[in-house]
């Protein structure tokens, strides 16, 4: 039974020390909630990033909530290096545990499956396999024949499976049912985290399952721990066909963000009080 | 960087999708966007493109997988990488300088490739800044390996290397680079002089040609409104 809490509700469910996978800034990203995340001061989180991440989790590692990071890339695009990451990662403040795009995918769906692992072509002569001890290469046992000079390795990945995946959607229904649309990664993180928290735009009445122009896109109440309807909470990011990323605030966290002290200004400013107000006033 | 400059790098680049069946560009990528969509125009319609970070109408629609799954499956000829660092063996670097994990400066990680640049036929990298600082004789960490031994599984790999200064190939067999043309203002003494590794050369490397009136037309055209799309910053500066 899905669960519908405030937003502070919600973002208390999450833990200090949980993994916590986040979706890549493309794509529904909770940011109300992650503001909300430091204001409650959750400290030594293990970040996921699906693969890759930007203000969300620059944000969370600024404020000290983040222990580790398994990630593709943190960067905030076309406005730079995301800076509180790669401070955090050259103080060795932040544990990182580097990963490519398709590998945090395929280790998703091990997850989803329930199977121990999934192999993935590549890798094999990264420094991304030295980096990550846990993965392994063994030969293909299904290989036909002797390949020249090997037995065909390939990298077998763990199955990764988040304590928490969290993330923000145009609408749920009033049985927790959430529609994700084409965003089928989110899917895949829903399916193989051990629960789904989710914040929306707007709780509409009826069953989204009944529709089956929309029951493709939506996401089942069995996987949504908790539901809290926050109006704009991808705000400073956009939501696909809803709004537009906010391209001048985003500009001003890359300006702030650059240094410590702007940084503290940037979370006294937007973070430390409730931020939602803000968009809506604009 | 003048509109003469980008829109040459636009040709060329245009010019080694030419005959491809489907060529993928990634987020942030105008200039690599901008010459699929010329080879695209110029092929009628041929290469077909997938660009990432086009909102609507983006043929993509199982997830953020979809990209790596298609390249794995072959259905990907052509797809563009950088570094912050490259190397004489087109190793590249998208993880930072320095030790690792704890580098001297951290840029934002390996995104797909470590695995794209293993099974995409025709990687094409990129990269404007044409520096000792950029393009090293060995990176400091290996985001994905220029070529592999015998044995492991590579269809892919890279093809060529475009810098602001001049267009390298990539030749797999001796696993090095050779200089292909050298941009109008260039010269091979001053690119030895700022790339880092040993490459090869004839000793009087041609020209890269300038984009003649044609694809001047094309680009200020069909190919600069299917950019704005995209990438609207970028069209309104490049097309003044």
């Amino acid at each position: 039974m899905t669960e519908t809490l405030p937003l502070d509700g919600l973002a208390g469910r999450i833990a200090g020390g949980a993994s916590l996978a986040l979706p890549p800034d493309y794509s529904f990203v909770p940011m109300a909630a992650v503001r909300a995340l430091v204001r409650h001061g959750v400290r030594d989180l293990r970040l996921v990033t699906v693969p890759q991440a930007g203000i969300a989790a620059d944000l969370l590692i600024g404020a000290g909530c983040v222990a580790s990071i398994e990630t593709a890339a943190v960067s905030l695009g076309e406005l730079g290096n995301a800076p509180r990451f790669s401070a955090a990662i050259e103080a060795g403040r932040l544990a990182i545990r580097e990963s490519t795009c398709p590998a945090i995918h395929a280790a998703l769906q091990a997850a989803e499956k329930g199977v121990p692992f999934m192999p993935l072509r590549g890798l094999i002569g990264s420094d991304l396999l030295r980096a990550r001890p846990d993965w392994r290469v063994i030969d293909n046992p299904l290989a036909e024949g002797e390949s020249e000079g090997g037995g065909d390795p390939i990298v077998l990945l763990p199955a990764l499976r988040p304590d928490v995946a969290l993330f923000h959607a145009p609408f749920a229904d009033e049985h927790g049912n959430v529609w994700l649309g084409a965003r089928r990664e989110l899917v895949t993180m829903a399916h193989a985290a051990r629960e789904t928290l989710v914040t929306v735009e707007e709780v509409r009445p009826g069953d989204l399952l009944t529709d089956e122009t929309l029951a493709a896109g939506t996401l089942p109440a069995l996987y949504v721990a908790a539901l809290a309807e926050v109006p704009e909470g991808a705000w400073p990011l956009g939501l696909a066909g809803r709004y537009e990323p906010d391209r001048d605030h985003l500009a001003e966290y890359a300006r702030l963000a650059a240094s410590e002290d702007g940084f503290a200004e940037y979370c006294a400013e937007y973070v430390d009080e409730d931020a939602a107000g803000l968009c809506a006033a604009e | 960087m003048n509109t003469e400059t980008t829109a040459l790098l636009i040709d060329v680049i245009a010019g080694m999708l030419e005959g491809l069946g489907r060529v993928a560009v990634g987020a942030s990528s105008p200039i690599p966007a901008a010459a699929a969509l010329l080879a695209r125009e110029r092929g009628g319609g041929r290469p077909a493109l997938s660009l990432l970070g086009a909102q609507a109408g983006s043929d993509f629609t199982d997830g953020g997988r979809e990209l790596f799954d298609r390249a794995g499956q072959g259905r990907i000829d052509a797809f563009f990488l950088g570094g912050v660092q490259i190397d004489g063996g087109a190793d590249i670097n998208l993880v930072g300088t320095g030790p690792h994990p704890a580098a001297e400066k951290r840029f934002p990680g390996s995104y797909g490739s470590a695995y794209l640049y293993f099974v995409v036929p025709r990687v094409i990298l990129f990269r404007l800044e044409h520096s000792p600082r950029t393009l090293v004789r060995k990176v400091d960490f290996v985001s994905a390996p220029g070529t592999s031994p015998p044995g492991v599984y590579r269809p892919g790999g890279p093809y060529a290397l475009v810098t602001g200064r001049c267009v390298f190939r990539f030749e797999p067999a001796r696993g090095r680079f050779r200089l292909a043309s050298l941009h109008p203002g260039h010269s091979l003494d001053e690119v030895r002089d700022a790339t880092g590794f040993d490459f090869d050369s004839a000793d009087d490397p041609p020209e890269t040609p300038a984009p003649d009136a044609g694809t001047m037309a094309l680009l200020r055209g069909p190919v600069g409104a299917a950019l704005a799309d995209v990438y609207p910053r970028f069209a309104a500066a490049f097309l003044g």
